[in-house]
This record gives structure tokens, sequence and C-alpha cells, in this order.
């Protein structure tokens, strides 16, 4: 029966995380963004929350929760919330971990799962979109070649989170010469592997605080047994909903921060004698962020639960992605125009959330919840 | 916990809805379009056989005292009613505006006293069709109710009101055509403000309440909209709905109660537009397969085709418009208050049904131009939801006041 309320599970996560935002991410975000640098006690204070060994199983080291992508999408609000770039930091050995929970074969998940339930932080991350203009999954050019008892991986890709230090990266590449986005799988490429070269680090307009990488694979041989799933392989187009509903979640997060920034700002801001909060032309564009951010949160919680649900959800965690994407440039940028001259400074923090925001219609396969 | 699922007893509901509109609502669709004023009586009396039965169910219901001890089901009255609008207008909003009842019996039922339900609401459980219409706007107070200036004088045991109503939904049926009545907002005392504006039930008949126009329209036009003069319209005493106590100046409890009916209703017009909007891309996709058009999702932009875009917008945009509806009917049935998200909904769903049933149009080509298809009635239709009960800019305004707690001294 139709209910938009939170379980008392997800009321508390969304509390705990929340809190987190505020005391932890809030006060260190724009020193991160500018330094291009997120410090070390914050990356171990995130993993105290536990929140990624909360949904391992526990025979392999986890607390045992059952995967849900509707809490997943709650809490990744909350976390963008406090920052983008952060966020994505805390997140990013899910794009692993969560794929192998899904489809790992048992020796996959024995062989990687113990090492993300560990008291400390252990980076991993995915390596999915392409340095191309054209890119998207049907498309995708990296390789992964059958020969003999390995695969050999070719191909470039960029914006790959933490590839520096990753423990693990899961590589997504076409396996089949016919091309379509059935025949692309997801490969366990260790650290240090032969043919696997990291690139300089990436300069963005946005998520400055994160360290994000181009991977080029030259014969990068890996065996066979490193794809995800074994010779069941995985469900891609599945991997990638959970992804989109994720990034929806958190462009949510971070219009909900430019919204309220916004509202404050205008009902200080004192102009002709009254604030600019109550004069139309800023309390309407107000108005529809607000509409906004609630429709796009509800189009996501909806795209979330149909995965949970184990509906089709294809179109609907697309969609949900592709509307979140667009409010959140438009929110950002609204929130920058009620500044005015001041939300093109520094010292003010719409700037940030606009470029964060900008993001959002580029970052396929980023993050996953 | 969140789930998106409508009860099985919505679902029930909604194809059986779906199945009457699709057989009986869309044929007749262009007739009553194109002979505007002309009344869809076989659909009318269809629609009025089912509704007797319903409403001597809700008569009894609402005017027999409350039994004790039954644990109540969790109510899904306002989420139920959304998703049959919605299939109504999936079938057609004019025609569906069409349904005896009304505004004014909802008032009725919501504010009357036992006497006023039992005077007023009995006749709609039996005999022929009947309307009770809703008569707030004049020339000069649409979205701006305190401004009205229609009066009301007491004269011994009447009450004598006098002015001229515009645009109300369904009055010439209901005061003309059947044994209906209209509800009418007048001003018991101008210099009270919002405080002195009460409602007058006017029986069909009363001398001295006359139709003197029928509106033609852009859309909607199988929906009468109709003006409507008093001039020295004596009605008893016990006809006002609520208390006739005009409260001091500054005071709006009364008025704030009266607009508290847009809160329920609000979101009720969300979703026709959402009915409307949902048969334009329903028939948009429908006429793409046919064509061997397919629409791709997921795919990098540099590949999307404009038309793969604006489909993709527009299915967005509804979904948008309807779970904020849900929201909003989700919360009214927890009896949560809902004034913000109503509102929104109703904005939201006044901007998306624009976009869809203009974008539906232009994707059609020459098609969505032609009054052969529904196309273009659809979007002609639609924009009524843009409008009527609260413009989408009234809408803003509320939704800004909550969202900046700021009264409407402090945003005007």
């Amino acid at each position: 029966m139709l209910s938009f309320e939170l379980s008392d599970d997800q009321r508390m996560i969304y509390e705990t995380v929340r809190k987190f935002a505020l005391n932890e991410m809030r006060p260190i975000y724009r020193e991160c963004d500018e330094g291009g640098k997120i410090p070390p006690e914050f990356i171990s204070k995130a993993w105290e929350l536990f929140l990624i060994p909360n949904n391992v199983p526990e025979a392999y080291g986890g607390v045992g929760e059952p995967r849900s992508a509707v809490t997943g999408a709650i809490l990744a609000e909350e976390l963008a919330y406090g920052d983008f770039s952060l966020a994505v930091c805390m997140l990013c050995p899910a794009s692993v971990v969560y794929p192998l929970i899904e489809f790992g074969t048992e020796d996959q998940k024995q062989k990687y799962l113990p090492l993300f339930c560990e008291e400390s932080f252990k980076p991993a991350s995915a390596a999915f979109m392409e340095p191309r203009i054209d890119f998207d999954l049907p498309s995708m050019q990296t390789k992964a070649a059958a020969e003999g008892g390995s695969y050999v991986i070719n191909g470039e890709k960029c914006l790959v989170p933490l590839a520096a230090d990753a423990e693990v990266i899961l590589v997504y590449a076409q396996t089949d010469a016919s091309a379509d986005a059935k025949g692309v799988q997801a490969f366990l490429v260790d650290k240090g592997t032969a043919g696997m070269e990291i690139s300089e680090r990436e300069k963005n307009m946005g998520l400055k605080a994160l360290d994000t990488r181009k991977v080029i694979f030259k014969d990068c041989r890996v065996p066979k047994e490193s794809r995800l799933g074994g010779e069941a392989g995985c469900n891609v187009s599945k991997l990638l909903n959970y992804s989109f509903v994720g990034l929806a979640a958190m462009a949510v997060g971070v219009s909900k921060a430019a919204f309220e920034y916004a509202r404050d700002y205008a009902k200080e801001r004192v102009a002709f004698g009254e604030p600019i909060a109550s004069r139309q032309a800023i309390a309407f564009m107000l108005a529809e962020m607000a509409i906004e951010v609630d429709a796009t949160r509800l189009l996501t919680w909806e795209a979330a639960w149909r995965l949970d649900k184990g509906l089709e959800s294809d179109r609907e965690a697309y969609l949900a992605k592709q509307y979140a994407a667009e409010k959140v440039l438009m929110i950002t940028d609204r929130a920058v125009q009620v500044l005015g001259g001041h939300g093109y400074i520094r010292e003010h923090p719409v700037e940030l959330w606009l470029r964060n925001g900008r993001g959002f219609a580029t970052f396929d396969g980023l993050v996953t919840i | 916990m969140i789930d998106f699922e409508i009860s099985e007893n919505i679902a029930n509901m909604k194809n059986m809805v779906h199945m009457l509109a699709e057989n009986m609502m869309r044929p007749a669709a262009r007739k009553y379009d194109e002979e505007e004023h002309q009344k869809p009586l076989d659909f009318i009396n269809m629609m009025w056989e089912d509704s007797k039965r319903r409403n001597r169910a809700r008569f009894e219901a609402s005017t027999k005292p409350k039994q004790e001890g039954k644990p109540e089901k969790p109510a899904e009255n306002s989420v139920m009613f959304a998703n049959v609008i919605e299939e109504l207008s999936w079938g057609d909003c004019g025609l569906y505006l069409c349904i005896p009842g009304g505004l004014g019996v909802a008032a009725v039922e919501a504010v009357g006293t036992s006497d006023q339900k039992e005077r007023f609401l009995r006749r709609f459980t039996e005999g022929e069709p009947k309307w009770g219409a809703m008569a707030i706007t004049e020339a000069n107070a649409g979205s701006d109710t305190a401004a009205i200036t229609a009066t009301a004088a007491r004269d011994g045991d009447h009450w004598v009101l006098n002015g001229e109503k515009i645009f109300v939904t369904s009055g010439k049926a209901a005061v003309q055509d059947s044994e209906g009545f209209v509800v009418v907002w007048a001003t018991l005392d101008r210099s009270a403000g919002r405080a002195g504006i009460k409602s007058f039930i006017v029986e069909h008949g009363t001398p001295g309440m006359t139709v003197t126009k029928l509106e033609k329209k852009l859309g909607i036009r199988a929906s009468d909209t109709c003006t409507i003069v008093f001039e020295d319209c004596r009605i008893p005493l016990d006809n006002i709905l609520g208390s006739s106590e005009v409260q001091k100046k500054d005071s709006t409890s009364g008025f704030k109660g009266v607009m508290a009916t847009f809160d329920a209703t609000r979101p009720m017009v969300a979703a026709s537009a959402i009915g409307i909007g949902r048969a334009a891309i329903d028939f948009v996709k429908e006429e793409f397969e046919k064509q061997g058009v397919q629409i791709r999702y997921g795919i990098s932009p540099y590949r999307m085709t404009a038309v793969e875009r604006d489909v993709q917008q527009m299915e967005a945009n509804l979904q948008a418009a309807r779970l904020l509806t849900w929201r909003a009917c989700w919360m009214m049935d927890r009896r949560m208050r809902n004034n913000l998200e109503a509102s929104m909904a109703k904005a939201k769903a006044g901007l998306a049904i624009t976009l869809v049933t203009q974008k539906a149009v232009e994707l059609m080509g020459p098609l969505g131009y032609s009054r052969e298809l529904l196309l273009e009635k659809w979007m002609r239709d639609g924009k009524i939801n843009d409008l009527f009960e609260g413009t989408g800019q009234i809408n803003m305004l509320i939704i800004a006041r909550r969202i900046l707690e700021y009264t409407r001294e402090q945003l005007k």
C-alpha cells in the first residue's frame, strides 16, 4: 500500500548520516575542494559509520543487513548534502562490494569481501566511463578478449575515483564483437596488474577534492576467474540501474543543500529596505526549487523501490537520473543567481555546488548504492 | 515503509474506471467538444445510476452516528479519488467535469449540519441527475477571494443575496437543468475583510437567481461554465454553511476554514491533469510504435534524437507530478496538514500538463494539429488545470510563503 514514510531503520540511518554530514563534512568541504585533498582522519571517521560492511553477508565478515536501494538512496542523499566529493570517496568501495554481493562467485566473494569489512578503509573503485563525447553503455570501447585461460583488456577509462590507491578496480569492458549492452561485462583487476596504467590525476570542473584518474589498459591480462560472476557473468544493466539511482539521490542531496542555502540567504539579504525573499522574482525561484527537490526525490525513491521489488527498472532508473541531472543544474544555478554577485565568490558554497551539479549529466557508473 | 504500490482495491477500481473511460468517454469526446453546450445525456445518465448507489452509502455513513469499536482500515479515499479522476480524465476531461454532483456537494458534505445534509444531499440518492455547484469567482475577484463583493444581508428570517458570480462550473446544470443548488460565497460585512466571507446554499429555482451567460471556452467544452446573477435573492436563514458570526477584523479563522477545502481539491485537479497528460503520452508512444520509431533509454546524448529527449522529458515530468499528487493525497488520508504539498502537486501538474500536451501536438506534426485526432483537444482541455482551483502562480505564492515561513503581508 502506498506510503511515503521511512521505516524506523531508515529514519535512524537518515538521522545518523545527516548528523555526520553536518558535523563532519560541512566544516571541511571547502578546504578539501580548494586543496584537492581529503584528510585521512575524515576517511577513518567516515568508515566508522560502517555503511558498506553493513550490507555484506556475515559469512564474509559483514553485518548482514539486506541491501535496499531505497535505504541507499536516503543515505546517499544525505551524504551528498554534506559534500559530493567526500560522499563519492566514502562510497567508492561499494562500486566493487555491491556488484560482488549481487553477482560474485563464491571464490570472488571470499577473496574480496572480507577486505572491505575490516577496521580501516580500503580504497576500491569502478572504471566505467571512457573519455569520448559519445560514450554510453552500448558503445563501450574498452575490450576484453578471451584468450586461453585469460582475458586481455585494452582501452581507456576516465573519472575513476581513488584509482591510484585502489586495491581492486572493477573494469567494465565489451566481451562480444557484435557489441551491444549485453556484451559488456565487469572484471576484477587487482592493484599493480601489468598492463594497467594509472595516469596523472585528472583536473575537473567539480569533484575537486576527489582524486580521479584516467586508467589505460594495454594488453592487460587477467585470469578468467576475475570476470565478475565467472562464466555466468553479470547483468551490467542492473548494476548500472543501481548507479543511476545512487547518482539521482546524490543530485537530490546537492540540490537540497543549494536550495536551503539560497532560501536562508534570501531571507537575510536586505535590498530596498526588505529581504529579497519578499519579492516574487526571488520567492518564485525558491518555490520552483523546492518543488523540484521533492519531485526528484520521489522519482528516485520510486526507481529504488522498483529495484528492491525486483521489478523492471531500466526506464525508471534512467529517467530518474536524467531528471535529477537536469534539476540539480537548474537548482544550483538558481542558487548562484539568488545570491547574485556573492554567489560567484568562493566564500559562499553555491558556486561549488553548481560545479558539482553540472557533473551529474556525465557521471555514469561513478557510484553505486 | 516507502511503498509505491497502490492497494489492490484501488488497482481494481482503476481498471474498472479505465474500461468505462475507454468505451464510454473516448467515443463521445470529440462530439461534445465540437457541439459546445450540448449535454452528454447518455453519459450523464449512466454515471448517475452508478453515483446514486454510491451516494446512498455515503449519505448514510455521513448522517449516521459513528459506530465504535470497529478497527478502521487505513484510509485511502483521497488516493482512490486521485486514481479514479486520473482514469476519467484519461477518457475525457470535459465529460468528467459533467458528472452529476460537484464541488457544492463536497462543501455541504464537509461542513454542513445534519439538517442541511438531509435537505441538500438526500436528493443525490434518488430521482433524476442533479448538481451542486460552487460560486466563488467574480469579475474582479479570482484567486483574490478576499476581494469578493457579493453581499449577504439579514432581513428577518432570510438572507438576501446580491451580486454576480462568474466561471461557475456546472452552474447551469445545478440551477436550471436539475433540482440542484449552488453554494455561493458572499460577504456579510465588507469592513471585516476576509472574516466577513461566508458561504450560502441557494436552492434551484429561487427567485432572484438567474443564469445570465454561458461561457465559450478554449477547452473542457462539454462542461458548462456560467455567470449567475443574484438580485435580492432571498434564502432561509439556516442556509448558511457554518457559523454566521463575523469574527473581529484581524481574525481569519473562518476564512481559513473555507480555504482549507483547496487542500483537498487541488490534488484532484492535479490528478485530472495527469490523466490528460497520460492520454497524450500513450497516444504518442503508440503512434511511434506503429511508425517503427523506438524510444531508447540509457544512451548517450550524442546519439539521442530530439524526439527521444522530448518523450523522456514528458514521461519524467508526468510521473514527477503524479508522485507529488499521490503524496498530497496520502497525507490527506492520514489527516496530516498538506497545504504545501497540495500546492506543489497542483503547480507541478499544471506545468507538466502544459509541457506534455503541447509537446505531443508538436511531435505528431500535422496529425497533432488536426481535429480528427484528440491531441489538439487534450492540449486545450489540459490548460484548465493550470488555471482553476488556483492558477499555477497562486500555488507558487503559497509554496513560497510556506517554505519562507512568510505571512501574506511579508510576501505579496
